[in-house]
């Protein structure tokens, strides 16, 4: 039976083999993305519970006293902190890599003979999954506390979920295979994610701000995913529909391009 | 290019910084053969394995595993080589048969007899019954046979395994290595592992390297390498072992000398008729013990140390799954 299984059994090396093993490649760590999210419950709670808090605790407390464009501020706010947790969810994904550089489970994935590029991609598409079903959990939340009004609703902002996913979990990536070490955690919170969401329309609208606010706010890929947000579950958007993910798609290829190649050079 | 080689390696070099980590090495290995990298801990066998795999870039020199080269055609080695990393690197949360299923969608291993392939290395490893639980549950021997299963599921011409059974208990050791030699049999796999155990070295590799500080100080069949030392060991204990040593390293058929905690240890050539002479120019000798020569001593002719001297392990695997060990 092995004996049957040799030498003459070994892959041959041709253009469709290496075509198909790309695909093999992204699916097989696609699937193990996948996986690994749902056994790791810590993971999945967290990533609820963090926005719950500030929609309940901030947007609860400050709704109490605030209106913004004559709606509740938790009403308001609502499409901001789904975003958030896409953005959260997909940073934080990006750098588990260094957990899985730190504990060797990476090196499996680097000595395979897939391209880099494919084990990027599977690994987007691993990121975009586990973002996607913890910003529908919350979305389901929302339906049951009346932020998300009706399934057509629901529907379109997952679907403008995908977009945001993609682009925030490409950045996370980058951010992933460029730290050398768990240390630079922190660094990343400081500087990339809370500015991110601070400054992204996510807690206030972005009109009339202060303009050192506002140039930061537009050159801020996740304003325009808190924008497509608004637009699913309030109707209103200010930038317009095709302009957000105009901005979403063309920022999501050159994370994607970046991240290819920073996944192209890591050793161990 | 010898069309038998299965690996040719020319002046390879790493550095880090200032140090030279793998500093120079010309290498061959036969299609088919076993091969050892026998050295202390740090003396640059993972380092010259992860040149080998795609996993660090050479600073200097060149490498071809299986045809081709390490650095143009990365992709092309990696399909066919099989690589059992000294430190565990199987996927926890994954079950044993998934980290399997997971290796041969990246590994090409067709779709049609997939399933029986894996059924084969599973139950090859002995861990048929533990398939579906999860890798978090394994005893560190079980995650090394996985990782081994792993490592040849998609039949590699060339299987690279790095400290294979460091860590592990004899009984473990011993099954790990009769898969492998079983394996390398049915396949024809040229296998290449390093080592720090002498023993490992000399009983399973056709031919070994040794290598310390980054240089590959000897080659050859184990064997030919102990009857190139001409003799046998002998190990005597005293209270003066420096000055015994001293006047040994003096003597014309002494070889491989050297000291620690009051034993010398030497090679002497032709021991039946020299070792009265050795002894009767000593004094303070409290015991005396003689045995063949091994690879050690080959070690310290080239060295001036001893292999297990400097083999203080600091590794993640040693320390997490065999803190007694030495």
């Amino acid at each position: 039976m092995m004996n049957g299984m040799g030498a003459g059994a070994r892959t041959r090396i041709t253009g469709k083999v290496i075509f198909m093993g790309y695909f093999d490649g992204v699916y097989a760590i696609w699937v193990r993305e996948i996986i690994v999210f749902m056994r790791e419950k810590e993971r999945v709670i967290s990533a609820v519970v963090t926005p719950l808090m500030w929609i309940f605790a901030v947007g609860g407390g400050l709704g109490a006293s605030v209106q913004i464009q004559g709606m509740s501020y938790q009403m308001f706010m609502f499409p901001g902190i789904a975003s958030m947790a896409i953005l959260f969810g997909s940073i934080f994904y990006g750098m588990y890599i260094i957990w899985d550089r730190k504990l060797d489970f990476l090196k499996e994935v680097l000595v395979a003979p897939v391209p880099r590029s494919a084990v990027f991609l599977g690994k987007m598409l691993g990121g975009m999954s586990d973002a996607l079903m913890q910003v529908t959990v919350l979305l389901l939340i929302g339906v049951a506390f009346g932020f998300v009004a009706g399934l057509p609703a629901l529907l379109l902002a997952i679907a403008f979920s995908v977009i945001i996913a993609a682009c925030m979990v490409s950045l996370g990536l980058i951010i992933g295979a460029n730290m050398k070490s768990p240390e630079g955690f922190n660094l990343v919170m400081s500087f990339v994610m809370w500015p991110m969401f601070m400054l992204s329309g996510a807690l206030f609208p972005v009109e009339n701000l202060p303009s050192y606010i506002d140039i930061i706010v537009k050159i801020n890929p996740l304003t325009y995913g808190v924008d497509l947000m608004r637009l699913a579950l309030l109707g209103t958007s200010k930038f317009g529909m095709l302009y957000d993910i105009g901005v979403l798609v063309f920022v999501t290829i050159v994370f994607a391009y970046i991240g290819s190649k920073s996944f192209d050079r890591m050793q161990i | 290019m010898n069309e038998k080689l299965a690996i040719s390696i020319e002046k390879l070099a790493k550095h880090f910084g200032d140090l030279k980590a793998v500093d120079g090495i010309t290498l061959s290995v036969q299609e088919g053969e076993v091969f050892a990298l026998l050295g202390p801990n740090g003396a640059g066998k993972t380092t010259t394995i992860s040149m080998l795999t795609g996993l660090l870039k050479p600073t200097r020199g060149s490498a071809n595993v299986a045809g081709f080269d390490v650095e143009r055609e990365p992709l092309k080695v990696r399909q066919q080589i099989g690589v059992v990393f000294q430190q565990p690197s199987v996927d926890d949360l994954l079950s044993g048969r998934e980290n399997l299923d997971m290796h041969a969608l990246l590994y090409n291993v067709p779709a049609k007899g997939r399933r029986e392939r894996i059924d084969d290395m599973i139950s090859l490893v002995g861990l048929t019954d533990r398939q579906h639980a999860k890798v978090k549950e394994y005893s560190g021997g079980m995650r090394k046979r996985l990782e081994i299963a792993r490592g040849i599921l998609h039949h590699p011409k060339v299987l690279f395994l790095d400290e294979p059974t460091t860590g592990l208990d004899p009984q473990t050791r011993q099954h790990i290595w009769e898969y492998i030699k079983k394996m390398s049999r049915l396949e024809g796999t040229t296998v290449v592992f390093t080592t720090h155990y002498l023993e490992e070295a000399e009983q399973f590799a056709e031919r070994v390297a040794i290598i310390d500080r980054g240089k590959i100080i000897a080659t050859g069949k184990p064997h030919e390498l102990v009857n190139e030392l001409g003799g046998d060991t002998v190990l005597l204990k005293a209270k003066k072992s420096k000055e015994v040593a001293a006047k040994i390293r003096k003597m014309p058929f002494a070889a491989s000398v050297s000291e620690k905690n009051d034993v010398v240890s030497a090679v002497i050539a032709s021991s039946h008729k020299n070792l009265p002479i050795m002894l009767r120019a000593l004094s303070g000798i409290e015991t005396i013990e003689i045995r063949p020569a091994t690879l050690n001593e080959v070690f310290i002719k080239y060295t001036g140390k001893g292999i297990r001297e400097d083999s203080a392990e600091g590794g993640f695997w040693e320390r997490m799954m065999n803190p007694n060990n030495r």
